[in-house]
């Protein structure tokens, strides 16, 4: 009957724009997981020894670990074994040298995607590393960044380039056995990015990575490994996006940050896998497991993430402050419409003294969405004067979705200080009228109120990523109002 | 020609019918007060004419400025220059009361091929609207009602009626929870906005705001009619034997 209907007719049908499928030829192994597959990824990857060690330690102690099933998220169990493990674009012998050695269909592919690959994108300030499938396709300004001594690229390059670094540093935030999906991550996973920042050198540009699934049946294995020198800082951009397809896809990834004295790591995420279709059907399953350690004195860790897609996200960005005086934070705005499901938080473990962590979680349901926050504040007896503040708000539009709050505090000393604040709101048919009576649209109106309450998220992103991440929500949300 | 006109309006909620013929005539620069006891259906008509679509229109017809009115979508009634003070204004956390004014604003003068109004020429404007209704400048930039005293938020309603500068505008019982002090300032800003070229509807329950708000046409509303329709000597009347005797002619009218 009435136009605003209409309106959320139109946004509630918009498709998915970033669901089409590149046809491209794809070295793609069987299905299933064993000790072989194991082997023949790290054989494809022409890796050191000890690093198929390493996986095969994790693929061993994954087989004796069970699936969790604590986090406030269904689904039908996942056979590990209908899953392909590697798919990576064919490459000319060796692999790309330069981008004139990239596949032109890819190349289109990103751009599509909106993503600065070509060197001429230094006007926007970004250098790209894009994870394709499995394998890492094409980095941006290497060379630029190498004057400085960093290192920023593909994960499988620096295993060969800077195997000492690697060594040093993987699995030391996120060990192999921590839980089931990084275990199973450790074993098969397949690519990256890896960024090292030496002592004293600030990045000039976001580095950024992009990651795209494109295979069918393929799940997505990334692993991401950032360390951050003394006295160094970094600030990072991770994206992702899926096509449509109607069966689910398995993502499992680990991030690693590592931030030593004086450092700074500031990661910010934008997820936009495929969510499903308006009934559920299909889109990928986020299982993420982030954790950064703030090693040193006065290092900082932030973690800001706007996480739009997936059917379900399970994932929590989380800081080990070890360091006196580190800092923690984390900003997420987590968006379920439809059918999705979203179980996201964060943990900050206060190790040294004076540590601080901060944060602030937006949890937006609309359609059937299911949103829940899980945040642990864990304060060791070591960590006097320790700090911490915590705001979970969500916002529900409709009837038909849910929020969840989960925050679990542990302080084992006197002298810190734990504060939580948590809300919960609705945007009403009424907020929407008043605002259409003073001449403002219904997706105008809806978008409007949603900024406005995640404001304070959307200033810690980079500028053109807090643009993007507007955008994105809008598209997301709009239609779900009614 | 007139600037609305309302032919034989009948509206529901849900199953219940609440308007039941209503004819109303409002010309250019008049204005109309539209009285009656709780449930006669006076917030309806309001919120009626503002597009609300909780309301079903079931027959009759509103002409304004000679169109069709109830086929235009709520913010294109606003956009031409209808605009509803709100009984209950409706807080928006987060959003800035500067930032929503600016953005309706623009969305108006946009629709009407006039410049939208940058940053500076937006906050000169505003001040001087502020004046008119003795707002504290703090309330500029605080979310959109949101703890907001009941003063205040009637106060920024007609603040926001100030800077839109409406040709219909509808006062829906904005003098509800108001204390004397607030009423006669936030009449003074309604007095200041009159104007040979903008027409008034002011729905109340008392006549004490009519005291501050002088109208020109005086309308009784009862159980969805228009019973009684006089100068603003009738609200007096109405001061002197409340609505029993409206209401029992209401039934009369029924029985003939």
């Amino acid at each position: 009957m009435s136009s605003s209907s209409n309106t959320i007719e139109t946004f509630a049908n918009q498709e998915y724009k970033w669901g089409f499928v590149t046809d491209i030829a794809a070295d793609t192994i069987p299905r299933g997981l064993s000790e072989d597959v194991v082997r023949l990824i790290s054989a494809k990857k022409n890796e050191p020894e000890w690093l198929l060690e390493w996986r095969l330690k994790a693929f061993r102690h994954w087989q004796t670990m069970t699936e969790p099933t604590w986090a406030n998220v269904h689904y039908p169990k996942i056979d590990y074994q209908d899953i392909i493990y590697y798919s990576s674009p064919k490459a000319k012998k060796d692999g790309p040298k330069s981008l004139d050695d990239v596949d032109p269909e890819l190349l289109k592919t990103y751009e599509k995607l909106g993503i600065p690959l070509q060197e001429r994108a230094i006007l926007a300030g970004v250098a790209v590393d894009a994870v394709f499938d499995s394998v890492s396709v094409a980095t941006t300004f290497k060379a630029k960044l190498k004057d400085m001594g960093i290192i920023f690229g593909s994960f499988s390059e620096a295993v060969q380039e800077h195997p000492e670094l690697v060594r040093k540093y993987l699995g030391s935030v996120v060990p192999t056995s921590d839980n089931f999906f990084a275990a199973l991550n450790s074993a098969v996973f397949s690519d990256g990015s890896f960024c090292y920042v030496p002592k004293g050198v600030r990045c000039p540009m976001e580095l950024s990575t992009y990651f795209r699934i494109n295979a069918k049946d393929t799940g997505q294995f990334e692993r991401t490994l950032i360390v951050a020198d003394e006295g160094a800082y970094v600030s990072y951009l991770e994206g992702c996006t899926a096509p449509m397809r109607d069966t689910n896809q398995l993502h499992a990834a680990v991030v690693e940050l590592v931030a030593l004295d004086n450092a700074q790591i500031k990661y910010s995420t934008v997820q936009n896998w495929y969510p499903g279709d308006k009934e559920g059907k299909g889109g990928i399953y986020n299982f993420v497991t982030k954790r950064g350690a703030c090693r040193g004195v006065n290092s900082k860790i932030s973690w800001t993430q706007v996480e739009t897609g997936s059917a379900i996200t399970w994932k929590y960005p989380s800081c080990l402050l070890i360091g006196d005086n580190s800092v923690g934070e984390f900003y997420s705005v987590a968006l379920t419409n439809n059918y999705q499901q979203a179980d996201t938080g964060t943990k900050m473990i206060h190790i040294g003294k004076n540590t601080t962590s901060t944060i602030v979680s937006k949890g937006i349901s609309a359609g059937h969405g299911q949103n829940t926050y899980r945040g642990g504040v864990k304060i060791l007896k070591s960590a006097t004067g320790a700090r911490n503040y915590s705001q979970c708000d969500s916002m529900l539009l409709g009837d038909q979705c849910g929020a969840h709050t989960f925050p679990y505090l542990e302080v084992k000393n006197t002298s810190s200080q734990v504060e939580h604040e948590a809300s919960t709101s609705k945007i009403g048919e009424d907020q929407i009228f008043y605002c259409r009576q003073r001449g403002i649209s219904t997706e105008d109106a809806v978008s409007m109120i949603v900024h406005g309450f995640c404001k304070e998220v959307f200033k810690e992103l980079p500028m053109e990523f807090a643009v993007e991440a507007q955008k994105l929500l809008g598209v997301s949300l709009e239609g779900s109002v009614g | 020609m007139s600037l609305l006109e309302i032919k034989d309006l009948h509206a529901k909620v849900g199953e219940r019918e609440i308007l039941r013929g209503i004819d109303l005539t409002i010309n250019p620069g008049e204005v109309h007060a539209i009285m009656g006891p709780n449930g006669s259906g006076k917030s309806t008509l309001a919120q009626v004419l503002a597009g609300r679509e909780l309301y079903v229109v079931t027959s009759g017809e509103v002409i304004y400025e000679g169109q069709d009115l109830l086929a235009m979508s709520p913010e294109d009634r606003a956009r031409a220059g209808i605009f509803l003070a709100f009984q209950y204004p409706v807080e928006i956390p987060g959003v800035s009361n500067m930032y929503f004014l600016k953005a309706a604003l623009n969305t108006v003068r946009k629709s009407r091929g006039i410049e939208e109004l940058d940053a500076f020429d937006f906050l000169s404007l505003v001040k001087e609207k502020m004046k008119l209704m003795e707002m504290d400048q703090t309330l500029l930039n605080r979310p959109v009602n949101t703890g907001f005293s009941g003063g205040e938020k009637k106060r920024n309603e007609i603040f926001q009626m100030a800077v839109l500068e409406p040709r219909l505008a509808i006062l829906d019982e904005t003098d509800s929870g108001l204390d004397i002090d607030a009423l006669r300032t936030v009449a003074g800003g309604v007095n200041a906005l009159r104007d040979p070229e903008r027409s008034m509807i002011v729905v109340t329950h008392y006549q004490r705001l009519l005291n501050y708000i002088v109208p020109d046409f005086v309308h009784v509303l009862s159980e969805g009619r228009i019973v009684k329709s006089g100068g603003k000597e009738l609200a007096l009347e109405l001061e002197e034997s409340g609505y029993s005797g409206f209401e029992d002619e209401e039934e009369a009218v029924g029985k003939v």
